[in-house]
């Protein structure tokens, strides 16, 4: 239930709560002093994160999302191009070998407009949200989001250019996308219009990669540009409704991200690549409640941090699954 | 909670001016981003004004006239309409529709819907109702109205034949022969006529290719429902050897007759704010 909450104030745009003095378990308190008493050098960080920066595995998760991103878009395409019947339709809405499947937010905004739900929509629906309730919400956004991977590109490019000052990183307030959440919903139900839908960059390059590029691809690069030059992530971070959509999806949701507090060097290389550094604030020194702590739901389970992070602190979890098996 | 024991709560200290301020700066620059995201969301509604995207389209959309607010609130935006048509009639509209942004289109001249699916295939591919599923057979559908817009160039009303490729060698645009193919559209340019008097027009038309079948007894995959209710279009004897297309009620406004117009520009046209019997309008 605390996880819950938590994860819903994060997804909402609020700080994470920080542990009060008696908040936290005596274990966390006893191990924390403990590992004060252990006095870990500079030399000793820089040593551990060169030696994860050499590790084999560095990339392991970054590589299996880039594979799973780059082929589910392309059995779109594929499935199209040599009609083979796969996955019919775009990311908005398809078909795997005949079988309904309908994006949450687009399928929201249908509802919302139309005020009408045929029955094939509601099979899509729910089935798609028992996958995501499955594989963890935003989940989505990293593993399957076309845009989200020219982002993470872009983000590259932003970081180059920002170490040298050639471009900026203006903050904006994460509750700006939970607004524009309500706002959508409103907007939608008053117009009787799939508004979103206009400016969503998943649904246009979805039918850009299947159906041939269009003018519409100007916006989605006017969007990367502003990230590039403007804000890091800022689509991803502040407006998209598609995230929350499916950040609401993963407050539920057994996958996770789990931080173990033992060995961790606070040294904050997880919240420095995070494309939503906020739910890694556990991670800073002394504000870790427990000797585990799963990430939130706004986490996109994209497994950066777990990749980079040089005290193996973080990995992925299922949560229930050691009781089961 | 008193006042001091609130301040005295270490998880919320009392801000700093510093920090008051960097929060003022946070919420103004939030708030310019939200007056962007707002205008740029309402943009979309600007091509309705004019009508801009304003379009023929596919067999069973929900729509009334140039009233296409459902149609365009049900749409989802995938596609599989355009991924199972047999002719690829089927196009998706771009950001210069606004809202009607990956919508289905078809640009009747370019190719139009010739019904070769025979099932309306984009009918049952659509996944929200957009096309709406009221409508089973060709017959049904009411996409729009032909209407021969230029009877000064048909070549019928002035009395001449036509011989050979109805829109030329590079017209890329595919029609179902079923004396050649029941099965395979072929382009229209493999399919060269020598015509006495052009009736192109009604020779191709869909509806009156079926009501011809349905009359020698063999209606259409052996179904009798798939004979059309009503003749679309018909050929009236002018003096002095020329014919006048009229169109009539079972007219679906499916556009081949615009796409197989031999003259430039097309002397029949597809009106997509008229239908045969408004009554029959979703």
């Amino acid at each position: 239930m605390n996880y819950m909450i938590e994860s819903l104030r994060q997804l909402l745009g609020l700080d994470p709560s920080k542990p009060g003095p008696d908040d936290r378990r005596q274990a966390v308190v006893t191990l924390m002093t403990e590992k004060r008493r252990e006095k870990l050098t500079r030399e000793m960080l820089h040593a551990a994160e060169a030696g994860r920066a050499l590790a084999a595995d560095r990339h392991k998760w970054r590589n299996r999302r880039w594979a799973t991103l780059i082929t589910l878009n392309l059995l779109f395409v594929v499935s199209y191009f040599f009609d083979v019947q796969l996955l019919e339709g775009a990311l908005t809405a398809s078909r795997f070998v005949g079988f309904h499947l309908a994006d949450l937010n687009s399928a929201l905004q249908v509802m919302l407009a139309y005020e009408h739900i045929v029955l094939n929509l509601v099979i899509g629906t729910v089935t798609v949200f028992i996958i995501w309730l499955l594989l963890g919400g935003r989940t989505f956004c990293s593993w399957v989001c076309p845009y989200h991977l020219l982002a993470e590109w872009a983000e590259k490019l932003h970081l180059w250019l920002a170490k040298r000052k050639w471009a900026r990183d203006i903050k904006f307030h994460r509750g700006g996308r939970t607004v524009f959440y309500v706002f959508f919903i409103l907007l939608t139900l008053v117009s009787g219009y799939t508004l979103f839908e206009t400016l969503s960059p998943t649904g246009i390059l979805s039918r850009a990669l299947i159906y041939g590029p269009g003018l519409a691809l100007v916006w989605v690069l006017a969007l990367l540009l502003f990230e590039v030059f403007v804000s890091r992530r800022a689509w991803c971070r502040y407006v998209c409704p598609i995230g929350v959509t499916y950040g609401l999806v993963g407050v539920l949701s057994p996958v996770r991200v789990q931080y173990r507090v033992q060995d961790c060097h606070h040294e904050g290389d997880c919240r420095a690549i995070c494309l939503v550094p906020h739910v890694l604030d556990v991670t800073i020194r002394g504000r870790a409640r427990d000797l585990t702590t799963d990430m939130g739901a706004d986490c996109t389970r994209c497994g950066l941090c777990v990749d980079i992070c040089p005290t193996n602190s973080l990995s992925f979890k299922v949560k229930g699954l050691d009781k089961v098996l | 909670m008193s006042t001091e024991q609130k301040r005295a709560t270490p998880s919320r200290p009392a801000l700093s001016p510093k920090r008051r301020e960097q929060n003022r700066r946070e919420f103004i620059r939030t708030s310019i981003l939200g007056v962007g995201v707002l205008g740029a969301t309402l943009a979309g509604l600007l091509p309705l004004a004019g009508q801009a995207n304003a379009r023929l389209r596919p067999p069973g959309a929900i729509k009334d006239r140039l009233q296409e607010q459902e149609f365009l609130a049900a749409c989802i935006k995938c596609g599989q309409c355009v991924q199972v048509c047999p002719v690829e009639a089927i196009r998706l509209a771009d950001l210069t529709d606004g809202v009607g942004i990956g919508t289905p289109y078809i640009q009747a001249r370019d190719q139009a819907c010739d019904f070769s699916c025979d099932g309306l295939q984009c009918v049952l591919a659509c996944p929200t109702g957009a096309l709406t599923h009221d409508i089973n057979y060709p017959g049904q559908a009411r996409m729009g109205l032909a209407r021969l817009a230029r009877p000064e160039s048909c070549l019928a009303v002035r009395g001449q034949g036509f011989k050979g490729q109805a829109r030329g060698a590079d017209f890329p645009g595919l029609l179902r022969y079923e004396a050649v193919n029941r099965w395979l559209p072929i382009p229209v340019a493999d399919h060269p006529y020598d015509l006495e008097l052009c009736d192109l027009c009604l020779r191709q038309c869909p509806i009156e290719i079926r009501l011809a079948q349905c009359a020698a007894g063999a209606p259409p995959s052996g179904d009798v429902n798939q004979c059309p209710p009503r003749p679309a279009i018909r050929l009236d004897k002018l003096a002095g050897g020329g014919a006048l297309p009229v169109v009539l009620d079972g007219c679906v406004g499916c556009g081949v007759c615009e796409m197989i117009c031999p003259v430039e520009p097309a002397a029949i046209v597809i009106d997509i704010d008229r239908v045969a019997d408004a009554a029959q309008v979703g």
